[in-house]
């Protein structure tokens, strides 16, 4: 895989070698890929829509619709990342003292592709895109504060995205796992182009994280109904404003760790090589400083879907409000004091790693509170098991047994022994698939609703829901007991047949897995042809408790024909008992929206562009990217803006036609939300 | 909506412009993202600053005079820029405000001659980045603040020629405030970076 290949003045270490020629399994999955771009391309052209697409979607400033594209781009990574997971756990049972089906490098492509996919460009764009979604509706703002700036950061985030997935035709990726540790990744053990597609796409996707962190966290603080108090904002909320914290202040760490890493390879300086005055444990620290802080910005919007979920499939207030907001409060600030317990083997003191062992069972106390607080909210409700709340209780209880796994690799002494093992991988699974994949799975089920108009059928749901969590507990439980019995982590083969039997049931986990994630698919498909019987125009389904399920299904361009005014803690709640939910205001005002905008895609294809140039030293090619974006933002800045106007009279249509179907629709009972009578209109609101 | 309004903001009197709030809040916002980059490139310099490799060390290639003398052009054209803030808010003396604009800009571009000048000094002294930890993370922190001056210049003449074009508008005058705030934002920097590099280093 041309790896010391002749540097071209127009392509670089580009050649026809870069095609992964040598490997079937791996000439698949590229194969695949193109023919899936292709499929998709000729499709959208067939039906005409690429006009349609360019200017209702791509360009579009609308936090609804980018929300929808984040959510879409995470699902896509998603079902490339979990094919790749399948792929290796088959591999391990397959490989016990023979080399199995695929390479040892290509074993290493696919544990850091995965790894850096599933968290850079699925759990981000997953929680972006649901935050984005919900989170200005539910503050009652019209968008979020920056709606150009939000589309820009989709834009990278998907920059980086292709640019991982251009690296399945033209490969190779980088072999250093999502961590991309130096000095392994430094030029004198990673020759070759993988690592720097690594660099370039987790730089694209922080870069658009940290504006997105920005973004939110103003909208936030600035953009809130009056009334609307930060002690009344529903815990979603609060979670996204802590998660946005995090995003400001961890992702620059994460920024200087791969620049300075970029540095090293292409300018060959001295940060973390072995020689020459590097330090290599300032990467582990670097990295960390971004990494653990990661885990909870991925963790805690999952937390704030739940809080939503059991609270309104109880009907009932969120039990010790105030204590979840102080423990979410206090979960973001100790996230950036524990980052130490990631290297205890690696040279420093005992006192040190004691420090740092304490430190992070401390974070245990505030998650503890907030299970109990979710436990009493449930209890002597008016529970219903609809399937986003099952995925809320599988959460509870797997949430709770990788917590105590946590705690277990948090005494420095268990670490020196584990660390490194599958017990490690079986541990953070079991804290990130249910805490935020679960989390988030929930909250596409649960929003669909509001985005969309219909429901999601629920048999398929629960279909797909049975096999994501036995196969969880199939693919991950044996890990632990693998990496008790220290099996590696990271290993392309192994060595004792001993192990084989929890190698296969890990692998049976993975392929029931597949099928929960092929049954969202097809849940999404048959929902999709049945959607005129599962319609709720009206807008609450689940008999709501938040603003955002004050408007329609979906909710107009502005959101709020008039800004709500908010008097109590779960607002439209309070509307519906006071019996003033669903009152058209005395006389609608035109409304000002903001034009959608080329600038987030141009930025995109320059961003990527330059990427691709710098991965394959193209210089004419990363040059034009990075003066093309420069140049574009400038041309920007000329262009006036004027706001579109959205005349009172077409407000007042667009309102018209929801309250007529309000008129038309019979409030449904918390127990007939899942028949078709249901429009949308709930008991509890009538 | 909520809370005070940033104290720029009033750029006359009776004109409180609360829409601007949001995004000046941002743009502090975002100087806080872009302060913990610095940091972050400090605690590296100061992890490093001992990692010589047989290269050079601070004594040998820094320079106070020079590092003296860019302290006091930055710190010029900071005062510069304020005055064209006041230009602007109560002069309203366009030709005025371009002149002070176009000072802070000379004065930026001398800054970055006499950085380019430093550099080229180190250069012939065999203090390249390559040569060791020290001087890589030296070469990360100074022209990172350096690229973000010139950064700031190209800023400058872009709103010098929006002035132009749309004169004062509510959307120019935003944009200069939040040029101001980060131009001052760089003048910090280069303090913390003269304390703590040059003169830490030749102490
Ligand atoms: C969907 C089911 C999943 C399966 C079957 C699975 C399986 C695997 C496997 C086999 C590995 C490699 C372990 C090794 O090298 O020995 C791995 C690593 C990893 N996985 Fe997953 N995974 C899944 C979901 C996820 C999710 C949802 C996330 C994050 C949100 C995630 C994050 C990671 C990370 C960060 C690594 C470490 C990669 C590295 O070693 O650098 N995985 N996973
Ligand atoms: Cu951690």
């Amino acid at each position: 895989m041309g790896i010391e290949a002749s540097v071209s003045p127009w392509l670089g270490k580009l050649s026809l070698s870069a095609l992964p020629t040598d490997s079937v399994v791996a000439m698949g999955a590229a194969l695949i890929a193109v023919l899936g771009a292709l499929g998709m391309a000729g499709y959208i052209t067939w039906k005409g829509k690429w006009r349609y697409l360019w200017r209702e979607w791509f360009t579009s400033v609308d936090h609804k619709r980018i929300g929808i594209m984040y959510v879409v781009l995470a699902l896509v990574m998603l079902a490339r990342a979990v094919i790749e997971a399948l792929v290796m756990r088959l591999q391990q049972a397959d490989a016990v003292n023979q080399s199995g089906f695929i390479s040892a490098e290509h074993f290493g492509q696919l544990f850091s592709t995965h790894g850096s996919i599933m968290i850079f460009f699925m759990a981000m764009p997953f929680l972006t895109g649901i935050i984005n979604y919900v989170m200005p509706l539910q503050i009652g703002a019209r968008d979020v504060s920056f709606p150009t700036l939000n589309s820009i950061s989709l834009a990278l985030t998907a920059a980086g995205a292709a640019l991982v997935m251009i690296s399945l035709i033209l490969a190779p990726f980088s072999t250093g796992g999502w961590s991309g540790y130096a000095p392994f990744t430094e030029l004198s053990f990673s020759p070759g182009v993988g690592v720097d597609y690594w660099i370039w796409a987790v730089t694209l996707g922080s870069i658009g994280s940290t504006l997105t962190g920005i973004n939110f966290a103003v909208t936030l603080y600035k953009q809130r109904a009056p009334g609307m108090d930060l002690m009344r904002m529903p815990l979603f909320c609060w979670t996204a404003l802590c998660t946005s914290i995090l995003m400001i202040f961890a992702m620059p760490a994460l920024t200087v760790a791969t620049a300075l890493l970029a540095l090293d390879r292409y300018l060959g300086m001295h940060f973390f090589t072995n020689d020459g005055g590097g330090n290599m444990m300032l990467y582990a620290n670097l990295f960390w400083l971004f990494g653990h802080p990661e885990v909870y910005i991925v963790v805690l919007p999952s937390f704030g879907v739940f809080s939503e979920l059991f609270s309104t499939f109880s009907a009932k207030q969120l039990y010790g409000y105030t204590s979840l907001v102080i423990a979410t409060l206090t979960i973001a600030v100790l996230s950036f004091t524990v980052w130490l317990h990631h290297f205890f083997t690696m040279g420093q003191s005992a006192h040190i790693n004691a420090v740092f062992g304490i430190a992070t069972m401390l974070i245990g106390i505030p998650t503890g509170v907030k299970i109990y607080d979710w436990i009493f909210t449930m209890f002597r409700g008016q529970v219903r098991f609809p399937t986003p709340l099952l995925w809320g209780l599988a959460f509870l209880v797997t949430f709770v047994i990788g917590g105590l796994t946590g705690i277990l690799l948090a005494i420095p002494p268990v670490d020196f022994l584990v660390h490194n093992t599958t017990f490690l991988v079986a541990h953070f699974h079991n804290m990130l698939i249910p805490g935020t994949l679960f989390g988030m799975i929930a909250a596409y089920q649960f929003w669909f609703p509001k985005a969309f108009g219909f429901r999601l059928e629920e048999r398929w749901g629960k279909l797909a829901f049975g096999c994501w969590v036995v196969g969880f507990y199939l693919a991950f439980m044996p890990l632990y007991v693998l990496g008790l019995e220290g099996m590696p982590r990271r290993s392309a083969q192994v060595f004792d047949p001993s192990l084989r039997p929890w190698l296969l049931v890990a692998a049976g986990g993975a392929v029931l897995i597949t099928l929960g994630l092929a049954a969202l698919v097809l849940q999404l498909a048959v929902s999709i042809r049945h959607r005129d019987r599962n319609r709720v125009p009206v807008g609450d389904p689940w008999d709501g408790r938040s603003l955002e399920w004050a408007c329609s299904a979906p909710p107009p361009e502005y959101n709020f024909a008039r800004i709500p005014q908010v008097d109590a803690r779960d607002a439209f709640w309070a509307m519906k008992q006071s019996g003033t939910a669903y009152m058209p205001p005395p006389r609608y005002d035109a409304i000002a929206l903001p034009q959608s905008s080329a600038i987030g895609p141009v930025l995109g294809g320059l961003a990527l562009a330059a990427a691709f140039g710098l991965v394959w030293h193209i210089w004419w090619m990363a040059g034009l990217g990075v003066l093309g974006s420069i140049g574009a933002v400038i041309v920007w800045t000329f262009v006036p803006r004027p706001e579109r106007t959205l005349s009172a009279e077409q407000v007042a249509r667009t309102e018209a036609r929801w309250y007529a179907a309000i008129a038309e629709a019979t409030p449904a009972s918390r127990d007939a939300e899942h028949a078709t009578s249901n429009r949308g209109l709930a008991q509890g609101g009538a | 909506m909520n809370g005070r309004i940033h104290p720029g903001i009033n750029l006359r009197a009776g004109d409180q412009q609360p829409t601007t709030e949001g995004v000046m809040f941002g743009f502090w916002v975002f100087m806080m993202s872009d302060a913990v980059l610095f940091a972050l490139l400090f605690a590296v310099y100061a992890s490093l600053s001992g990692n010589t490799a047989d290269g050079p060390d601070a004594r040998q290639v820094f320079k106070l005079a020079p590092a003296a003398l860019e302290t006091g052009t930055l710190l010029l054209s900071s005062f510069t820029f304020g005055l064209a803030s006041l230009a602007m808010k109560y002069r309203q003396s366009m030709a005025w405000l371009q002149g002070m604009l176009a000072a802070t800009l000379g004065l930026g571009v001398i800054f970055l001659g006499l950085e380019i000048h430093d550099f080229m000094d180190m250069a012939r002294q065999g203090a390249l980045p390559q040569v060791s930890g020290f001087l890589s993370a030296f070469f990360a922190l100074v022209p990172t603040h350096f690229l973000h001056v010139a950064f700031g210049c190209v800023w400058i003449v872009v709103v010098m020629l929006q002035l132009r074009v749309f004169g004062l508008t509510h959307t120019t005058r935003t944009r200069l405030l939040r040029l101001g705030l980060f131009w001052h934002f760089l003048d910090i920097v280069w303090v913390m970076l003269f304390s703590f590099v040059f003169l830490r280093g030749l102490l």
